[in-house]
């Protein structure tokens, strides 16, 4: 019995009410809560590395009959990472809206949807995890409607609808599991579940519903527009959080609950779409005209990888190589989660200082903002996937894991995203160190330029030079050690 | 730590802390700077000197930390890497004095010289690498660092040179990155051992190996500029001429270079590749890109596109020297690495002096500089006809056991049929430079219209020195080529210990 696991829930939830009746100080209710959440996700995670997991029976009712929360070593990692982007990104909205309408509309809604996505990642049954995944959704749509330009409302919508649409998939077949097993707590359905069509259907439609709220390719149309149109921390945290959650549950679900009803073809099949997403992702990335609209295509070609890493991870032999997939696959979530929320920060940075955010147009943004600049190539960095960032470390294991498996379709597939990426990061840092107007001091705004660029160290250096710590987080039992020769 | 663990990061981190203080710096906190700069780079000389004479005497030096499961960051000091580190600590010294000096009052330069230290980090990084990761690692960070240093006038053209050369250097970084993560998968760990690694493991296919021999050389041909993978070299010459003697002598083409004398010693093992055949690849290439580049440098008439011609055509002497196999050939593979570098960065630093002080960049333009500038000139002179292979400068020698060796392996056929056609081009493109220079009559006014006043020298003294100090260690480096701890007797020393295993 651990209470630990009620606090990263309960405590955004308690600013969020904060922020409602108290809209005059809700900056200060928003980092209150973001800081004391952080400071729990810590403790957390430094729990699961002591006991490897943790659970938590509300009330002390069973589970089956009462509510679980769970932790292991992903979703403390995962949860840790969200605290911290909440964090930084609630620092970078206190200087953002300077419209106090906007402000008090933000904050409440701001952290409902971290204490939705915290108790997604912490929920143990799938119906808890049906009702986050709604309030998740239901957040993102207003956060993203908060723009209230007429195209951001048109994209908010049609994020409703597609999002509305994907839940109803996931309940759907959360009802067939429950018809066939009698059960929604996902340790005990782990035991149970066997190949046979119930499974096969549920685990379709389930996961149907999580590609959709993932955005994988051909799923993905609705999220440039939403990622795009929507205020800047919002942007931050839909790219590099809320689809990482969907994203999440398919894993849990895949590896945790129904591995034993899976073939192959099956992750080969999601594998393939990564692929394409990957490809396509970054090709329209690539011709974006617009900064905050080339983050959201990355973005979608950055879920296509995760979801390439799926049938290398099954493909891999149970034990030590699994593993090794498995931490880069967390890895990689990570480090794009640091990266993503950074770039779009400081693609925020670049639109409020210019006025606008037309790559072809930047030209002196190196000189007027060299920190966000900066902070803008580091970030690319961990997007293309260069050393020192998580995301080389990551790809290297997933192309020697494809390589072992004789999976050698993804290797050009990675090549190729790779080079497409750095061709999208560097036709912004090209127009940014272009000729252009102005030369502005060091540090425009500490606390909106700060962020940005603290996230893209967190991706590019601090989860590089410490990636073997996030290995022997996720998978404990697995042996690090160097090689001597 | 003790030292023997700690000297390989003390180094590195010499020129990566300076460097990072630097972003830090106001653009106008110049005297700072300065002292930051030189500091970094005489500590780092001081740490390689130690280094030289412990790995002379057989101590071991090597920084290790694991980035993720089996996956080691190495930094290891051998005699190969030895001869790397000593040419870039020493030619950046030089670099910093002369960027200083070419530099003074342009804007920029808090980032110009922190990404300067960050790219001295990559090389000494690549140098000291002790396994094919690292390699790789430090690889693309060079990459990186030097992107900006590329674009740094800022002017569409400049930005233009760098994205051909991020297009093709990312290109290459990722064929090395297939090449070598394939090869991990194969045969585990790849350490850099004198000798080879590959040659003991009879239960590789040796097909596989051919591939990832093929995929590792195109990775580091890009930077070496092996044709026809060369073609950003001569659009990265719009960037500054202190950026441009880096990369010609020491940072990114000889990182290549430097890369494929790794994989064929020290992954392959020579005697090894050579039974697979892919050396009669190698030695095929870089023949063609010696002719090729020589005679492409011909018919240029802007003078830092002649030189990066003759760069592309010189630094495949290394791949060269590689590629034959034996003793002698590898000594003068390695030893033109140091020596192409001094000669080549002596030549750019002239180069720099000319447009800097007389707006000359044009060969047809340096009618009677040898009067106007007779230190600088005498530099290129040196650097000149070190390139052309006359003794007693550097070049003469690197080429002399080119030779040797082509004659020792039986390669002579092809091998000096190109050494002098090569030495012949080179005299065809230079000769009329230095005849221009010092026999014709200097014009009225000079392009750059207006003549700095500088005092009692032809420039400062800052932009004076480098070329002439550098000219001196080829000219020393060829006359005392037999002295102790010369570049020759360190390459014999490193072939020795490539053989002996």
């Amino acid at each position: 019995m651990n209470n630990l696991l009620i606090w990263p829930v309960a405590l955004p939830l308690i600013g969020s009410l904060l922020a409602l009746v108290w809209p005059r100080r809700a900056d200060w209710a928003g980092i209150g809560a973001s800081v004391a959440a952080l400071a729990v996700a810590g403790l957390v995670a430094a729990d699961v590395m002591r006991h490897d997991s943790l659970e938590l029976a509300i009330g002390g009712w069973t589970p089956g009959l009462g509510i679980a929360l769970r932790a292991d070593g992903l979703s403390a990692a995962l949860l840790l990472m969200s605290s911290l982007v909440a964090l930084a990104t609630a620092i970078y909205a206190t200087n953002y809206f300077t419209d106090a309408h906007k402000r008090a509309d933000f904050w409440p809604l701001w952290l409902l949807l971290i204490t939705a996505l915290h108790a997604l990642l912490l929920s143990g049954d799938l119906f808890n995890i049906y009702v986050t995944l709604e309030l998740l959704g239901l957040a993102a749509v207003a956060l993203a409607a908060l723009g209230r330009t007429r195209a951001a409302l048109q994209a908010a919508v049609r994020y409703l609808t597609v999002g509305l649409l994907g839940s109803l998939a996931f309940l759907t077949g959360v009802g067939l599991v429950y018809a066939a097993y009698g059960t929604l707590d996902m340790s005990t359905l782990a035991g149970q579940v066997r190949a046979e069509p119930a499974a096969w259907v549920a685990l379709a439609l389930m996961t149907s519903g999580l590609l959709i709220k993932s955005a994988l390719f051909p799923m993905h149309f609705w999220l440039p527009s939403a990622h795009a149109n929507a205020p800047a921390p919002v942007s931050a945290a839909l790219s590099a959080l809320v689809v990482k959650a969907a994203f999440y549950l398919v894993l849990r679900l895949w590896l945790d609950v129904f591995d034993v009803a899976l073939g192959p073809a099956a992750a080969g099949m999601l594998g393939v779409l990564g692929a394409f997403a990957v490809i396509w992702g970054s090709w329209k990335a690539f011709r974006a005209e617009r900064l905050k609209l080339l983050a959201a295509y990355s973005t979608v070609a950055q879920i296509g990888y995760l979801f390439v890493f799926l049938p290398v991870l099954l493909a891999s032999a149970p034990g030590a190589a699994r593993d090794l997939v498995f931490g880069a696959l967390v890895l990689f979530a990570l480090t794009h989660g640091f990266a993503k929320s950074a770039f779009f920060l400081g693609a925020g940075v670049v639109l409020q200082r210019a006025g606008h955010d037309r790559i072809a147009e930047l030209g002196g943004t190196a000189r007027a903002l060299p920190v966000t600049t900066f902070g803008l190539a580091l970030a690319g960095i961990a997007l293309i996937g260069l050393p020192p960032s998580g995301t080389f470390l990551a790809k290297w294991q997933l192309m020697a894991s494809a390589i072992e498996v004789g999976q050698w379709l993804w290797i050009p597939v990675i090549a190729a995203g790779s080079l497409l990426a750095g061709a999208y990061v560097f036709r912004v840092l090209g127009h940014a160190f272009g000729p252009g107007e102005g030369v502005g001091p060091a540090l425009a705004w500490a606390r909106q330029e700060l962020p940005a660029l603290l996230l893209a160290v967190v991706a590019t250096a601090v989860l590089g030079l410490g990636a073997v710590h996030v290995w022997s987080f996720v998978v404990p039992g697995l042996a690090i050690g160097g090689i001597q020769p | 730590m003790s030292l023997s663990a700690s000297l390989p990061l003390l180094i590195l981190l010499s020129s990566l802390v300076p460097g990072l203080v630097i972003f830090l710096l106001h653009e106008e906190s110049r005297r700072l700077r300065t002292v930051l700069n030189l500091l970094g780079a005489t500590v780092k000389m001081i740490l390689v000197g130690v280094m030289i004479w412990g790995v002379f005497h057989e101590q071991v030096y090597e920084t290790r930390w694991t980035l993720a499961p089996g996956l080691d960051l190495v930094l290891h000091a051998d005699a190969l890497s030895v001869l790397f580190v000593s040419l870039s600590t020493l030619l950046w010294l030089v670099t910093t004095v002369y960027a200083i000096g070419y530099l003074e009052g342009s804007p920029h330069r808090s980032r110009f010289f922190g990404f300067f230290s960050l790219c001295v980090t990559a090389t000494v990084g690549l140098a000291l690498a002790g396994n094919l990761f690292t390699f790789v690692v430090f690889y693309e960070f060079l990459t990186l660092a030097t992107y900006p240093l590329v674009a740094h006038k800022g002017t569409p053209e400049a930005i233009r040179g760098a994205r051909v050369y991020l297009a093709y250097t990312l290109a290459g970084g990722m064929a090395l990155l297939i090449g070598a993560v394939w090869l991990r998968t194969l045969a585990g760990p790849l350490e850099f051992v004198q000798g080879g690694i590959l040659g003991g493991m009879e239960h590789l296919d040796p097909w596989a190996l051919r591939w990832i021999f093929l995929l590792l050389i195109v990775g580091l041909g890009v930077k070496a500029a092996l044709v026809p993978l060369h073609g950003w070299l001569p659009q990265a010459m719009v960037a500054p001429a202190p950026v441009s003697a880096l990369l010609h002598a020491v940072a990114v083409v000889k990182a290549g270079a430097f890369g494929i004398v790794r994989v064929v010693y020290d992954v392959y093992g020579v005697e090894f590749a050579a039974s697979l055949g892919v050396l009669a690849l190698l030695g095929a290439a870089a023949a063609v890109t010696i002719i090729y580049g020589s005679v492409k440098a011909l018919s240029q008439d802007h003078l830092k596109k002649r030189l990066a011609y003759s760069t592309v055509s010189q630094v495949s002497y290394i791949a060269l020297g590689t590629a034959v196999l034996g003793p002698l050939a590898t000594i003068g593979g390695m030893v033109h690495l140091v020596h192409q570098g001094v000669m080549k960065i002596t030549l750019f630093f002239a180069a720099g002096n000319y447009a800097e002080a007389l707006g000359v960049h044009r060969v047809s333009e340096m009618d009677g500089v040898g009067r106007r500038m007779p230190g600088t000139t005498l530099a290129f002179t040196v650097g000149a006809l070190g390139m052309i292979g006359i003794p007693p400068v550097a070049g003469f020698v690197s080429k002399w056991y080119l030779g040797l060796g082509a004659v020792e392996s039986g390669a002579a056929i092809w091998v000096l049929p190109v050494l002098v056609g090569s030495s012949l081009l080179n005299a065809a493109y230079f000769l009329p430079i230095l005849y221009r220079a010092w026999f014709k009559q200097p014009p009225a006014a000079w392009p750059g219209g207006h003549e700095q006043a500088v005092g009692r020298w032809e420039i400062k003294g800052a932009l004076l020195w480098p070329p002439l100090v550098t000219a001196g260690l080829a000219i020393a480096a060829g006359l005392f080529a037999a002295a102790p701890y010369s570049p020759l007797e360190w390459a014999r020393l490193i072939a020795e210990r490539e053989y002996s295993s």
